[in-house]
């Protein structure tokens, strides 16, 4: 179903995937947001000899392969790594257990505890 | 690594038979998975039931009982996280929740797991992720004092 679909988007989609990072300029774009985080044009263009212009268009070439995206925050144009899908539905299993985690805590509190004195006089009480 | 399925294995100190009432009557279930429901949980049944979960008393969860084999296997299929009143969840697919009760010494070993994780929509998924973080954050407190306040 769609972890098939995703897993045969990933292969034909590799190719230019590997082209898109075939280029210095670009691997280390992704270096970048890989250790910062999401970061603005502006910042990502700090410290490189790279224009503005040429960055922008090396995102747009790493978007077009599925490796980057972008987000309006206020006035500024944030880029971030799109996140693996893998590495999605990794995070929501865990999400999921950890409900069961938590949901699994209560249930224990509930079954070992004492049980009520329901039957007054059926049981000692306890001590 | 699978993502289709996942699984808990805990040893309760209580006779299975009590972690089965646990399971098996509504009213039970409900006390600590936090849900009020409207009938009794049978074999094929539908039910709703409203979280009573402080800061998710909005969210109906609908649950579809599947098997309730005594004191071993109690069973049923939902769609989990499905809490965001404004989307319509009802054309996805719902996972298989599966509650087995063993025998062990001094107690029940209770294996619950949810299969069937790979059918939804990766969107969907990544966005519950996004839905929950910082949410989940913010309850885990109180549960953990009220599971802590409740142990004997």
């Amino acid at each position: 179903m769609s972890s098939t679909s995703a897993r045969r988007r990933s292969a034909t989609d590799a190719a230019p995937v590997f082209a898109a990072l075939g280029d210095a300029t670009r691997l280390a774009l992704v270096g970048r947001l890989c250790t910062a985080g999401p970061l603005s044009i502006v910042r990502l263009c700090q410290g490189t000899p790279v224009t503005r212009q040429a960055v922008t268009k090396h995102l747009h070439v790493l978007a077009n392969a599925g490796l980057v995206r972008h987000a309006r925050r206020g006035r500024e144009r944030i880029w971030e790594l799109e996140p693996d899908r893998l590495a999605e539905a990794r995070r929501f299993l865990d999400l999921v257990s950890g409900q069961w985690d938590e949901a699994i805590g209560r249930l224990r509190g509930f079954v070992e505890r004492p049980a009520p004195p329901r039957r007054l006089g059926r049981r000692p009480a306890a001590s | 690594m699978t993502t289709d399925r996942i699984e808990r294995k805990v040893l309760l100190r209580a006779p299975r038979a009590r972690v089965w009432r646990a399971l098996a009557d509504a009213q039970e279930f409900g006390a600590w998975f936090l849900v009020k429901f409207e009938g009794p949980f049978v074999p094929g049944a539908t039910l709703h039931g409203r979280i009573t979960r402080p800061g998710y008393e909005h969210v109906i969860m609908e649950i579809t009982i599947e098997t309730m084999d005594p004191e071993r296997l109690f069973s049923y299929r939902w769609r989990p996280y499905a809490i965001d009143p404004k989307v319509d969840y009802s054309r996805e697919p719902k996972t298989l929740v599966e509650f087995r009760l063993e025998e062990a010494g001094g107690g029940t070993l209770l294996t619950i797991s949810e299969s069937g994780f790979d059918a939804i929509p990766a969107e969907r998924r990544a966005e519950a992720y996004r839905m929950n973080d910082g949410g989940w954050a913010q309850q885990a407190e109180s549960i953990r004092s009220h599971v802590e306040h409740q142990r004997p």
